[in-house]
């Protein structure tokens, strides 16, 4: 990258380690000389608590695997030996409990900032591909990790999410039966899900996040204005409306991290639970194959797409449309930079209609996620049909209703 | 698979919170944990009238006697019935078999019963027995319908009659439904003794539910403490650098 070779420290320890390896270059085009616009607000604090829940996760998670047993026999007693018997077993387990949900609050802010700004739009498609991988990922990981409690809902929730591979036409018998390695949720699943939820995703996961910030810092970032500050550079090659990441924003940064941290704790410490939206109360139950709990309810981060599901008819005896539906909705996020045809990339320089239509998706994303907490009476699941029409429309509709829309001027250098 | 998979989707009528209890309305079990000595006499209940036929699984005696204030002899001395070691968690020597041919049930582990259902179910269900001829026992529960449990705490509440109302529908059927429970024959408590004991029972199953819920919050104020003086910090260092940009 730019002015790599000159970053070079001549002498002593650093020049020895520089004349062998990249880390002042690495430095300075990632830190001290990536020049990240000085207009971030507060949407722009939820990448960096995307790194820091991920940090915590893997660490919370690294200390829970050396007490965790991965056996149906013993991992349900496993996790309460982890809540009572083990040093501070309760706070790494309440850490990671929180935190899984904690990863998904703070992602679905960072999307929705990206929708706000128009930060998935040229040139910067591949940071948005890599960021929806992201989200893929991170949601097999939650999947494959709330089995491993071994508790009533970990057990049937996982049977509803594996039956929906079923309902896939032709394949989904035998598709269904490879993931469980049984014919039966059973001991082979918890011992596979556990394999993929230490090593497997969490390594796919890393690997997606560096590629997420190596093409984020290749192109820059994008801002509240939309504007890209690289246009207006001073004599140096230094974007005018530029400042250093680090100490900038590194120490904006930190100061986010408290911020976050005390609802963090407030969570931990208090509501461990938040109301059995965290950790539902039929999990406290061990897993029982031959008893069908009363309601089966996935946690709050999967139910705007539950909904989705639930709310699309059945064709001909086959759950798959709904099924698809699902699929869909989470990889319909692929096409934005494609489907958005608006000239202007923040909303602060877009019309009523993208206004508009950005709120209906996000009130419509809520009250999915409220129904999918709901039982399917008539009159929710009309609802639920409505929203996910709306759901969908936001999308479908966008190439149309972003290129009519009106646009304010762009100014030539960001606001504050 | 199909119709599993439709059974499933069927089923899957979720619910908020506490999944348990269905329409019943669930009385507040207004437990204090902080207060020791309800617990020590929920403790002596659980371990005289519970402990011979549920086991508490992933409850170590001396942790028990650690956070209720009592020492390892004064457990050992009262309140240990089945097990040899202090350090011992409390199972119970009745096999499972055994106890399912008796109740038609194996007696379900308590030790997390108190987040599963949660506290305000327990104090309804010890309520809520009332006397009923069709069953085994010649108990029944308000909240739990056809339940295999003798009212093991006869002796101390007594027993309940219940006091049916009988409404007519439109089509001139009539319906009879519970309203109520009254007092019959009076055991050796008054019934707000009685309501107290319940309390003190649901106290201790909640502390065994999650015996670091004694702890963590008054950790949680020093962690949060720590973490706003920290986060004042970090704002006054932003304040600082962020001095020069214009």
């Amino acid at each position: 990258m730019a002015g790599s070779n000159n970053d070079k420290i001549q002498g002593g320890l650093m020049g020895w380690i520089d004349g062998r390896f990249p880390l002042s270059s690495l430095w300075n085009d990632h830190m001290a000389k990536y020049y990240a616009p000085k207009n971030f607000n507060f949407w722009y604090f939820f990448g960096s608590l995307a790194l820091l829940v991920l940090v915590i996760q893997i660490v919370s998670g690294l200390f829970l695997t050396m007490h965790f047993k991965p056996d149906a026999e013993r991992a349900f007693a496993s996790v309460e030996y982890i809540m009572r018997d083990v040093e501070w077993g309760w706070l790494i387990r309440y850490i990671h409990s929180t935190g899984a949900s904690a990863f998904f609050i703070v992602v679905y802010l960072h999307m929705f900032r990206g929708m706000l700004y128009g930060s998935y739009k040229q040139p910067r498609e591949l940071i948005w591909i890599f960021g929806v991988l992201i989200f893929l990922a991170l949601m097999a990981e939650a999947f494959f990790g709330y089995l491993l409690p071994w508790g009533q809902m970990s057990y049937w929730g996982a049977q509803v999410i594996i039956s929906l591979f079923a309902a896939i036409p032709i394949v989904g018998d035998d598709l269904a039966l490879w993931i469980r390695g049984d014919y039966v949720i059973a001991d082979a699943t918890l011992n596979r899900f556990f394999a993929f939820h230490v090593i497997a995703v969490p390594l796919v996961l890393i690997a997606l996040v560096v590629a997420h910030i190596m093409a984020l810092h290749e192109v820059g970032s994008n801002n509240p204005d939309g504007i890209e500050i690289k246009k207006n550079k001073d004599a140096n090659g230094v974007p005018v409306d530029g400042i250093p990441f680090h100490p900038y924003y590194s120490v904006k940064d930190i100061f986010g991290v408290g911020v976050f941290l005390i609802f963090f704790a407030i969570v931990v410490f208090f509501v461990p639970e938040m109301g059995g939206y965290f950790i539902e109360p039929p999990n406290f139950e061990p897993a029982d194959p031959l008893k069908t709990p009363e309601h089966i309810a996935p946690v709050w981060y999967f139910t705007p797409y539950y909904a989705i599901l639930r709310a699309v008819p059945s064709v001909a005896g086959s759950a798959f449309p709904g099924v698809a539906a699902m699929g869909i909705a989470v990889l319909i996020f692929f096409l934005l930079p494609w489907l958005d045809r608006s000239p202007v990339k923040s909303i602060r320089y877009r019309g009523p209609l993208y206004k508009g239509a950005l709120t209906l998706f996000v009130i419509s994303f809520l009250v999915l996620g409220w129904l999918g907490t709901q039982p399917a009476t008539e009159t929710l699941t009309m609802l639920a049909r409505i929203f996910t029409a709306i759901y969908f429309a936001f999308f479908i509709l966008m190439p149309i209703y972003t290129r009519m829309d009106s646009t304010k001027p762009v100014p030539e250098r960001v606001t504050h | 698979m199909k119709k599993i998979i439709f059974a499933l989707l069927f089923m899957l009528t979720p619910v908020l919170a506490q999944a348990a209890g269905g329409n019943v309305h669930l009385d507040s079990a207004d437990i204090d944990l902080q207060n020791k000595d309800s617990l020590r006499r929920g403790a002596k209940l659980f371990t005289n009238y519970c402990l011979s036929c549920h086991s508490a699984q992933f409850q170590r005696y001396n942790r028990m006697a650690r956070d209720l204030g009592m020492t390892d002899d004064q457990v050992i001395n009262n309140l240990m019935f089945a097990s040899k070691e202090v350090g011992e968690t409390m199972t119970i020597a009745m096999p499972g078999e055994q106890a399912e041919g008796w109740f038609g049930v194996t007696p379900p582990d308590l030790s997390l019963t108190a987040r599963s259902r949660g506290p305000d179910w327990i104090y309804t269900y010890l309520r809520s027995f009332y006397l009923d001829d069709s069953r085994p026992f010649g108990v029944n529960n308000l909240i739990f319908d056809k339940v295999g449990m003798p009212h093991v705490l006869w002796q101390l509440q007594g027993f309940q009659q219940p006091v049916y109302e009988t409404t007519v529908d439109e089509d001139g059927k009539e319906h009879k439904a519970i309203v109520d429970l009254e007092l019959v024959e009076q055991g050796s408590m008054s019934p707000a003794e009685y309501d107290q004991a319940a309390r003190d029972l649901t106290a201790f199953m909640t502390y065994i539910a999650e015996p670091i819920r004694l702890e963590r919050k008054r950790i949680g104020l020093w962690v949060i403490g720590f973490l706003v003086i920290f986060t004042i910090l970090a704002y006054m260092l932003k304040k600082e650098y962020w001095k020069d940009v214009h």
